[in-house]
């Protein structure tokens, strides 16, 4: 089988380009059989010979209906080219082969799971396609900076190279900032004990540390007696479960979880994100020989909904921009919280409306699964491949889309740019510290 | 733990310091950490805006600072906390800052006794190590994980030792991260290192390396164990001949090594944080003989009983006879002893503390927002706001407890019969 020519398949990328040169047929082979034989065996193999390539799954994928349904980027396409043909020929293929295999593994799918959904079979696409990945992780075959991304959490635990002073001086920072819209509030430190210990994404002390001084904020008016760690271990996300280092991933995971038995905490309450709930409560523990999370493990988008519902935090004035939703795949569709997400934006914003389709059926944003991190090289292909994000988007009217995610975040971001829709994004926490009672205020 | 000869095991109950009337005398206390001999409690308090000191029972120390965070006593009883001076920091020991100032200082350690105080500094933007206010003169692009000898007279530290630039993949897989002990670099380099741990003499370095995609190892003084595995966690050093023994991946399974060799048979689905007894004739560790299931296994055997929810590193009775941990199954932490399990279950539990003979197991614990201490599964103090370990007398005749009852920090000495009863 030969791959077709796409304007894709032309994008430049050191981290595919450069490494397959250094591929022999023979460590392919063995790399292949390794994971098609050893990690991978029943699950694979009942997937393999249930598919009956109806092609139910096309419609449901994002990449394919925004490209003009295109047969190449059907869910089943993407098999068809990569895992079938390794497994037809016991991984006798060439470097080329593998390069391709990788640009439709880590570009093209964001093993966002809507196409199981439609499969009449539910067979688990983005599984075969994470087969892929990690074929290709071991050849070394590994889009530059999702593989940056994946080293630097092999080094620091974190995404982003955050250094452990950086991270501790980030926290001190913006519990100053915090300080000055209300007083009383701390960001505590290594506190033993405490009931929650909040981890985040590398992103928020990096170029987003106003979300810790919102974060303060609120937990400060819910009364929660909270914590953050003062060593590596704080960061939740990982990229490493996305670019096939499943090593590195449960390294993270482990050091994630341990560092929350160290501080003896209750929960952890994680910030926005999809893919860090992913990791840390599915992928990560089960790699690691955990059949669910050791510690429970809440996200935001359950939080704020306890605090809300529960009367914990009261709302002082609605939210008066006229808003929409992004449901992250992760939380929506993987775990269910798509009517909590709603609860939360009717409690804080005045005009709200949804997008079609929503809930378990939302498009994803084209940026989870580790896309958006495989850099600048593939920006105009992840455009491209959801442009139906863009018009879904643009048909509620809306001026800001909620987006409980950073990789939903930046890649509306981006889409919004693309396709000049004239939006712009905010997290949930972004607006409930705008609207939300603080307790100086209710105290004057 | 404390130096527990030194401290006064007379049985007696004394109220030592009224928190409540603290209250008004601060805009701000945060933590508080009781004293290894019991005596006293201190917290980092706010003076007025912007300063920033600590306070011993009601005495605040002569100095304040901008700003002040890891507050810990050491085993010694030192009282040390990392304190910012327009806008360098140090440690302070007993109310004393160190002369030397960083642009940042953190993750203190100390040596087992307590004596020595270490920490990671970062200076015109390189990192080091500083023990006992003597910066390392070597510094290095970055530091990670850090550790340091029994005595406390020797440190070790990953670092990067080359510049890589953004997404500089191909340096990376190169290898630019090695360990340096005492400053001083290894001849080696590796994609990754990381936990370097001493020998008890402080003798020797070992620390996981990885040296391809998925090719782990451990490296003893930068000699690497020939063998390579699909992964490897911490190693430690077996006492008696300094041999090195780490967890490794086979296949899908682990098992341990010694110097590169298996030395347990059971293949399991996780096995980490082992130990040895302080005799060391026993080695225990935290195992998944079956997915989703977790125990402790000593020499091999693991427990029958299994539990679903997480099992904390093993500890050894001083006798070597017994192994405790902390164990959790259906959202209910308890301690097990050699695989029993008597207690009710807690929200929250701390390491075990047995007596010298292993006869009885202490905790700590919490239960909603309450603390309270746990003798051999049987609260003995409950509904306390503060609590720290119990700390056992070395004739294992006595307990003294540590906790803040009614706003008032309490400290009592009492017979262990008494608890235990």
């Amino acid at each position: 089988m030969k791959f077709k020519k796409t304007p894709e398949s032309l994008v430049k990328d050191p981290g595919l380009d450069e490494t397959i040169k250094n591929l022999t047929p023979e460590r392919i082979v063995q790399v292949v059989n390794r994971v098609l034989t050893k990690e991978n065996s029943a699950r694979l193999q009942a997937y393999l010979d249930t598919c009956v390539h109806c092609g139910l799954c096309a419609d449901a994928c994002h990449t394919y209906v925004s490209r003009d349904k295109d047969p190449l980027f059907a869910p089943v396409s993407k098999v068809r080219q990569t895992l079938w043909e390794l497994v037809r020929r016991k991984g006798n293929v060439d470097g080329e082969f593998i390069r391709n295999a990788a640009r439709i593994a880590f570009t093209e799918c964001g093993v966002c799971r809507r196409c199981s959904m439609y499969c009449p079979f539910g067979i688990d696409m983005a599984y075969l396609l994470l087969i892929v990945r990690r074929i290709c992780s071991l050849l070394g075959v590994v889009p530059v900076y999702l593989q940056d991304t994946t080293n630097s959490h092999s080094v620091t635990s974190n995404q982003m190279w955050v250094q452990q002073d950086e991270w501790i001086d980030t926290l001190q920072w913006q519990e100053e900032e915090a300080q000055a819209e209300l007083s009383t509030v701390r960001i505590p430190l290594e506190k033993e004990g405490a009931d929650v210990m909040y981890s985040v994404i590398a992103p928020e002390p990096k170029i987003l540390a106003q979300l810790l001084g919102n974060m303060a904020i609120i937990f400060k008016a819910a009364g929660e007696d909270w914590t953050m760690p003062a060593t590596d271990g704080w960061d939740n996300s990982n990229m490493a479960m996305y670019s096939g280092d499943f090593e590195i991933m449960g390294r993270v995971e482990r050091l994630h979880w341990e560092t929350a038995a160290r501080l003896k905490v209750k929960k952890i309450i994680m910030g926005e994100c999809g893919h860090a709930f992913r990791g840390a409560v599915y992928d990560g523990p089960r790699w690691l020989s955990w059949q669910y999370p050791p510690i429970p493990m809440i996200h935001a988008i359950e939080y704020y909904y306890d605090l809300i519902s529960s009367g914990r935090i009261k709302i002082k004035q609605k939210y008066q921009e006229h808003v929409t939703i992004q449901d992250p795949c992760n939380t929506v569709r993987g775990r269910g919280l798509g009517d909590k997400l709603r609860y939360i934006v009717d409690a804080l914003c005045e005009k709200f409306t949804d997008v079609d389709p929503k809930q378990e059926h939302n498009y994803c944003c084209a940026a989870g699964g580790g896309v958006i991190n495989c850099g600048p090289p593939w920006k105009r292909s992840r455009m491209l491949s959801n442009r139906v994000k863009a018009e879904q988007l643009g048909k509620t009217g809306a001026d800001v889309i909620i987006t409980p995610c950073h990789n939903c975040h930046s890649g509306i971001e981006d889409i919004i740019g693309f396709y000049n829709l004239g939006m712009h994004v905010k997290f949930i926490n972004e607006i409930l510290v705008e609207c939300m009672e603080k307790p100086e205020e209710s105290e004057g | 733990m404390a130096q527990s000869a030194e401290v006064d095991f007379s049985p007696g109950k004394a109220q030592l310091v009224d928190l409540a009337a603290l209250k008004s005398r601060f805009a701000r206390i945060d933590e508080w950490v009781a004293s290894p001999d019991g005596n006293s409690i201190a917290a980092p308090v706010k003076t007025e805006e912007g300063r920033f000191t600590i306070c011993v029972n009601d005495q605040t120390w002569p100095d304040s600072f901008d700003l002040l965070w890891m507050l810990r006593y050491t085993p010694a009883g030192k009282l040390m906390a990392l304190v910012q001076s327009d806008f360098e920091w140090t440690v302070a020991v007993d109310g004393k800052p160190w002369e030397n100032t960083f642009e940042y200082v953190w993750q203190p350690r100390w040596s087992r006794d307590g004596e020595i105080i270490a920490a990671l500094c970062k200076k015109d933007n390189e990192y080091g190590v500083v023990i006992e206010d003597k910066p390392w003169e070597n510094r290095f692009k970055a530091v990670r994980d850090f550790a340091l000898s029994e005595d406390g007279k020797r440190a070790a530290v990953t670092v990067q030792t080359d510049s890589l630039g953004e997404a500089d993949v191909p340096g990376f897989f190169e290898g630019v991260w090695s360990l340096a002990v005492d400053g001083q670099l290894w001849d080696k380099k590796y994609i990754n290192t990381w936990s370097p741990i001493f020998n008890a003499d402080g003798s020797k370095v070992a620390a996981q390396i990885r040296t391809d995609i998925c090719e782990y190892s451990i490296s003893v003084d930068g000699a690497d164990w020939t063998e390579r595995y699909g992964c490897v966690w911490e190693p430690i050093f077996k006492g008696t001949n300094g041999t090195v023994i780490a967890p490794i991946r086979h296949g899908k399974n682990w098992t341990l090594a010694e110097d590169g060799r298996p030395i347990w048979s059971g293949e399991y689905n996780q096995l980490w944080r082992h130990s040895f007894s302080p005799d060391g004739s026993k080695l225990a560790a935290i195992v998944s003989p079956e997915f989703g299931r977790w125990t402790i296994a000593v020499d091999d055997k693991p427990w029958k009983r299994r539990f679903k929810d997480m099992v904390l590193e093993p500890t050894f009775s001083p006798d070597s006879k017994r192994v405790a941990a902390p164990v959790k199954s259906d959202g209910r932490w308890n301690i097990a002893v050699d695989g029993e399990v008597s207690g009710q279950g807690w929200d929250q539990i701390w390491d075990p503390v047995f007596t010298p003979d292993g006869a009885h197991v202490l905790a700590k614990a919490k239960q909603d927002k309450g603390f309270l201490v746990v003798c051999d599964g049987k609260p003995v103090r409950t509904n306390l706001s503060l609590c720290w370990d119990p700390i056992v007398s070395p004739d294992g005749q006595h307990v003294m407890l540590r906790y803040v009852e009614d706003e008032k920090y309490v400290r009592e000495v009492v017979p262990i019969e008494e608890l235990a009863r």
